[in-house]
């Protein structure tokens, strides 16, 4: 029993750091209709950028965490404003080349300049202490994921609850025309969606970068939230979280009840699974299309 | 100027005679071209026609029928494992054992292709990305397969032909080459590509006039399997020695920005992408030892970046074609050749 609540326990930690790249991915969808394959790149920049403000620089913590935020905040923003956005005729596969190109480039850019070593950030919390609670163990810095996670996801639900930009940006997402009827400047809301997602995303980053940062270190994550966002139904934000929770957990009851070797693939399965049950996931509703 | 006056017009396969004219020309460049080059280039160019199978293949599927695959790299790896075991577990011939290995991948594509029956868009996208990535996982935890140290090509011996240089596999390899895209093009041309079309073009408007969704989506997975698996039993041999970490998630992307650069729904525009995209993804891995540029490079390296991940450049340079491809011309090389061609055939008004 002990072991199995220590999985579901790791579970939770790691889909939190999936919750948020699944967040991201959903606020993307929902404001440009593209599934974002440049979503763990966003993150990843940023992430270079502070951990070389960190060594490199010897900025202090408090000035190199929100300065790559707000990278992040406006990488998002030029990748919406400066290139998806000048697309001609763009239809759904176009939209995702784009973004892949995106990606390509990025990613690219970040291992010629840093190549392929294998590094940790410094880090304000070490990320080998843990903390006991009965007999379960759990590190401070998955602790720190979890408790940041949540305060982001409560921070999203009151944004666009209560904001005057959120509730602009669900007005965006339910017809744009309308929307920009009502004298909402839909594109700007597009960008700063695009902006938010890759904050969202860069937070995952940074609380996995104490651990290993190297170019490829956002795929995983990329695709588990990805995945995620898919089981969850890609245009609900609860979804997505909900998802990647799932995956984070099956994925760790998988590896230690079944195999381990195959742990990661899992979260494919359980797509097809739920994807052949609910073709839209499962908190999506199922528009027909009409011809 | 393209009028097509009767059906027999439309499926001839040389439709002037310039067309022939070129054609004879590209068949006999091709026939002199390996004993006139360096090996090397010889090599060069069979990687290229391997490209041409996958890419004219998974062109069917993408640009034809409008189903995305992200997850190709696993045909191929089917294609290419399957050979090679058949040929030294089963004992087949080579000319046997790679249509089998590619009815193998075709019926797997098949069963890829019922749950796609009802994905499209994002969700058609993470499933064939996850079905590519899965299937690299498998192989590389099968021992039949050579786990993580890979396998090494069998002899090559057809009859009583002894394949060992590049120089002969190139006269294997073109002529299957040809066929390929030959068969590919009569596919588009008869009813199963009209059927193709018409459901990329409007699905539920091509069910409500006689087009089976189930029979030709389903088909269309396994043509372009087959087509991918073709392609990737022959690259095992190009190589000889194949690996799991080979056919990863980026030779997936690779051949889909090739589909995507020579044109969606047009095999002629994925024969200049693959060869184009091909060439310069063998050029750019070792961009250090290109003339002059190279050196340029090496120096921008060692100032501003590193030099162990020059190599990355590739991708840079393979993100800003397929970003600037997407925004000026959609349609790829083949949009820009029906442009010119167009422009000339009216110039100069």
């Amino acid at each position: 029993m002990v072991e199995f609540l220590q999985m579901v326990l790791s579970g939770i930690a790691v889909g939190s750091s999936y919750a948020l790249m699944g967040l991201g991915m959903v606020l993307i969808y929902k404001a440009s209709e593209v599934p974002n394959f440049v979503q763990g790149e966003m993150a990843l920049l940023p992430v270079f950028i502070s951990f070389m403000l960190l060594t490199s620089y010897n900025v202090p913590y408090y000035i190199a965490f929100p300065a790559t935020l707000i990278f992040a905040f406006l990488l998002g923003c030029f990748l919406e404003f400066g290139i998806l956005r000048r697309a001609k005729e763009p239809n759904v596969l176009g939209l995702i080349i784009i973004t892949i190109g995106m990606e390509m480039i990025l990613l690219g850019f970040v291992s010629w300049k840093f190549g392929a070593d294998q590094r940790a950030m410094p880090f304000p919390i070490s990320s080998y202490d843990s903390i006991i609670i009965g007999d379960i163990f759990i590190s401070t810095l998955d602790m720190l994921t979890l408790v940041v996670a949540l305060v982001i996801m409560l921070s999203m639900f009151l944004f666009f609850r209560f904001s005057k930009t959120g509730v602009a940006m669900k007005a965006t997402q339910m017809n744009e025309n309308a929307a920009a009827l009502m004298g909402i400047k839909t594109k700007q809301i597009r960008m700063v969606a695009w902006g938010i997602s890759s904050m969202v995303g860069c937070v995952a980053g940074l609380l996995m970068a104490p651990i290993l940062v190297e170019p490829y270190m956002m795929w995983d994550p990329m695709l588990k939230g990805f995945s995620g966002a898919v089981v969850g139904g890609m245009t609900s934000l609860p979804g997505a979280v909900f998802g990647a929770y799932i995956v984070g957990i099956v994925e760790h009851l998988f590896g230690g009840y079944v195999s381990l070797e195959f742990k990661s693939v899992v979260a494919f399965v359980i797509i097809v699974i739920v994807l052949c049950i609910k073709p839209s996931g499962l908190f999506a509703r199922h528009y027909v299309k009409k011809v | 100027m393209d009028m097509k006056r009767d059906y027999y017009e439309d499926v001839r396969i040389f439709t002037s005679g310039a067309v022939i004219f070129w054609t004879g020309i590209l068949l006999l460049l091709l026939a002199i071209f390996p004993f006139v080059a360096k090996n090397y280039y010889v090599y060069v160019v069979n990687f290229m026609a391997i490209n041409v199978i996958v890419v004219v293949g998974l062109n069917i599927l993408v640009g034809y029928t409008g189903q995305i695959s992200m997850g190709h790299a696993g045909f191929f790896a089917i294609g290419a494992y399957g050979t090679i075991v058949l040929m030294t577990q089963a004992h087949f011939p080579f000319l046997l054992a790679l249509p089998s290995a590619g009815l193998i991948a075709a019926f797997i594509g098949f069963l890829l292709g019922l749950p796609a029956l009802r994905l499209e868009g994002p969700y058609l996208a993470i499933a064939t990305l996850g079905f590519g990535i899965t299937t690299t996982q498998i192989i590389g935890k099968i021992q039949m397969f050579g786990e993580r140290q890979g396998l090494h090509a069998p002899d090559l011996i057809i009859g009583g032909w002894h394949i060992k240089t590049d120089k002969d596999f190139y006269f294997l390899l073109i002529p299957i080459t040809i066929a390929m895209v030959i068969i590919a093009r009569n596919i588009i041309k008869t009813k199963v590509g009209r059927a193709f079309i018409s459901i990329r073009d409007a699905d539920i408007a091509a069910s409500t006039i006689g087009v089976n969704l189930t029979y030709y989506k389903t088909l269309a997975f396994a043509v372009s399997a087959f087509y991918a698996a073709v392609g990737g039993g022959l690259y095992a041999f190009v190589l000889r020695f194949i690996e799991p970490e080979l056919f990863s998630m980026f030779m997936s992307v690779t051949f889909l920005t090739m589909v995507v650069v020579g044109g969606l729904g047009s095999i002629m525009g994925s024969v200049a992408g693959a060869c184009l995209l091909g060439f310069l993804d063998l050029q750019l891995r070792n961009i250090l030892e290109i003339p002059y540029f190279g050196d340029w490079i090496r120096m921008l390296s060692e100032s501003y970046f590193t030099l162990t991940g020059a190599s990355n450049i590739q991708l840079i340079v393979f993100g800003l074609i397929l970003i600037v491809i997407m925004l000026f011309e959609p349609l790829g090389i083949f949009g820009m050749w029906i442009r010119s061609k167009k422009y000339w055939l009216a110039w100069p008004f």
